[in-house]
């Protein structure tokens, strides 16, 4: 199915040469006790627009943490980290907050739906800080229930679905405000093969078909093959790696 | 707001026992919150609605009650001279010279003995209280008889004061033939007998008390300073509701003070109950907490979203203390009125003055709890949350 996100911003040429994200000179580190453990030293480079982005590297290399700063949900120790020509390290925490509701939407390993609310009422969640109208946010929860053909269970409750439908579900929370960065931590971590085809193939079209820029966090080299840039993290420094043809 | 709403309702519904005991908790400390106003506004309403506004009462000066007080004859012969005094059908002044004496009498249900208050009376008496008594039962009695008239509280519950029954005090038999019922008011917990019998019978020489009727109540400021002035007046004058009012003070207070403290150190425990169940909730959803943060919404929204289930909690259990609390209305509970150290029957008494105390108690109760919890749940930083 094609998607049709008509009420999104219309789908423009991508501009692949078009600096989107540029990191600047990032240093992370963290403090436990009087021991300060560096995680992020010197990390520079770009992000086109439209990139699908595989980070890789081995438990504890700072991939995490390079993706929550990317994000806007952690601040690193220095550098600067721009997006659209925004610095983000510069934003109080009320400002971060406003444009990660606008600029990012969020996938995660676990999915982290709210156990409480439906399928439906966790993908209006972010909506809510829309000034849409009630009728508006239920007709953007519907499209984006049918991309990830899941109509026929919006009112069924996170425990009642399986695990690659959560992931659904948690996919359509992150595309249905129209984000322009889409940031997924191990999406396919906690699924069996075929879900996690499903979910892979899902994310591959929301960046080809509607352009989202999307940076993934994987462990799983399948996962990455999907990504059109591959980029490695060792020890908390990157390693650039050729560009796969997809 | 409505998902934030249905949040932390959800939340609440699938931690069931934890809400219900917390909501336990909660709705008895309302409970006794909400008993103790009452008790104390029963108490009050018995004791006002004892008075008239037209009326005036005089009592020796100083004397915080009737049973302290003492009117001689010729005082009494000069008050009811004054003008002021509002004329009866037979163009006498409506002015009644009462006694009051305190008795002992034995309990019908447990035989304990207890001060009743006996009110020797005049046929003006009845008639100044008109709107508050009717005879239930029998009839009066003979003026200048040993006949006595029991109050429907008093005929229930005392040995001897049903109807054709008989008391004994003064070393005399006094035969009941009539029970009157003055309502929720004091008089239903008295028993009335002709007041020169009564004054023989004890050996008094003055009267406890003047009620008499103003023709106009606005008349009252004007009476009160010319009387209490007159240098061969050592009394005071009060409107009748004011007087009663004052009698409901000291107990009032009395039951007040000690409601309070209790209620105190009830909602102390209350408080951390809701407390430890709050901190335990924001513990279980770490995870979902980072996720909110993390779409975009706002500490305050965090804050807003917890507190709002601990108010929940709250607004329940002290919905459900106050109905429980409204079944109180149905019971009438006795005691000793320290004014008059007499037995003083009254019924609990709710009104929406206190409703909306209770329920705005609850809340407070809510709130204390729930607000370190939901600033906890608040101030974590995003990254900790989602670890």
């Amino acid at each position: 199915m094609a998607l049709e996100l008509k009420y999104l911003k219309s789908k423009k040429q991508m501009d692949f040469k078009k600096k989107f994200i540029e990191i600047r000179d990032i240093y992370k580190s963290y403090r436990r006790g009087n021991l300060i453990i560096p995680v992020l030293e010197n990390i520079s480079f770009d992000i086109v627009e439209g990139e699908f982005l595989a980070l890789m590297g081995p438990s504890g290399s700072g991939k995490s943490t390079l993706l929550n700063l990317i994000a806007g949900i952690d601040k690193p120790d220095s550098g600067v980290i721009s997006i659209q020509g925004v610095d983000i390290t510069t934003l109080s925490e009320t400002e971060l907050a406003h444009w990660r509701a606008s600029n990012v939407g969020f996938i995660f390993q676990f999915y982290n739906l709210i156990p409480v609310l439906t399928a439906f009422e966790n993908i209006e969640l972010p909506l809510l800080l829309t000034g849409l109208s009630k009728q508006e946010r239920h007709e953007h929860v519907i499209l984006a229930l049918k991309i990830v053909n899941l109509e026929d269970r919006m009112h069924h409750f996170p425990g009642q679905l399986s695990g690659g439908q959560q992931q659904r579900v948690a996919i359509a929370r992150a595309f249905v405000t129209d984000p322009t960065i889409l940031v997924a931590d191990e999406p396919t971590g906690d699924l069996d093969r075929v879900s996690a085809e499903d979910v892979l193939e899902l994310m591959t079209r929301l960046n080809f078909e509607l352009g989202k820029t999307i940076i993934m966090v994987t462990h799983d080299p399948k996962a990455a093959k999907k990504a059109r840039q591959i980029q490695y993290l060792e020890k908390g420094i990157m390693h650039a790696h050729p560009q796969i043809d997809v | 707001m409505r998902i934030f709403f249905l949040y932390s309702l959800r939340n609440l519904l699938s931690r069931r026992l934890t809400t219900i005991l917390t909501g336990i908790g909660m709705c008895l400390v309302v409970f006794v919150f909400a008993s103790i106003l009452m008790l104390s506004e029963g108490l009050r309403k018995t004791l006002v609605d004892t008075g008239s506004y037209d009326n005036v009462i005089i009592v020796r000066k100083g004397a915080t009650s009737e049973v302290q007080s003492a009117v001689e004859r010729h005082q009494a012969a000069i008050l009811e001279t004054q003008q002021e005094i509002a004329l009866g059908a037979d163009g006498k002044p409506l002015f009644a010279k009462e006694l009051v004496v305190l008795i002992n009498l034995p309990k019908r249900d447990s035989d304990k003995p207890s001060n009743v208050v006996i009110r020797g009376i005049e046929e003006n008496s009845l008639i100044l209280r008109q709107q508050q008594i009717r005879i239930v039962e029998g009839r009066m009695p003979k003026p200048g008889s040993s006949e006595i008239l029991a109050g429907i509280n008093i005929a229930q519950r005392f040995k001897g004061a049903g109807i054709d029954e008989s008391l004994t005090f003064a070393l005399r038999n006094w035969n009941v033939v009539g029970i009157f019922d003055a309502g929720k008011t004091g008089f239903s917990s008295e028993v009335w007998a002709d007041a020169d019998q009564l004054m023989s019978a004890f050996r008094r020489q003055a009267y406890s008390s003047v009620v008499f009727k103003l023709k106009d109540t606005s008349e009252f400021d004007e009476l009160k300073s010319r009387i209490e002035t007159d240098p061969r007046l050592t009394i005071e004058a009060k409107r009748e509701v004011r007087y009663y009012a004052d009698q409901s003070e000291a107990m009032s207070s009395f039951l007040r003070i000690l409601g309070m403290s209790l209620t105190i150190i009830f909602s102390l425990g209350a408080i951390i109950g809701a407390m430890i169940t709050m901190y335990a909730a924001v513990a279980n959803r770490i995870g979902e907490i980072g996720t909110l943060r993390s779409l975009g919404f706002q500490r305050s929204s965090i804050l807003l979203a917890f507190l709002m289930e601990s108010l929940l909690i709250s607004l329940i259990g002290g919905v459900a203390g106050l109905i429980l609390s409204s079944f109180l209305q149905f019971f009438t509970v006795s005691t000793m009125n320290f004014q008059t150290f007499s037995e003083l029957a009254f019924s609990f008494s709710l009104t929406l003055e206190i409703a909306l105390m209770s329920i705005f108690f609850s809340i407070i109760m809510g709130f204390l709890g729930g607000v370190l919890p939901a600033i906890r749940a608040s101030r974590m930083k995003i990254v900790d949350l989602l670890r």
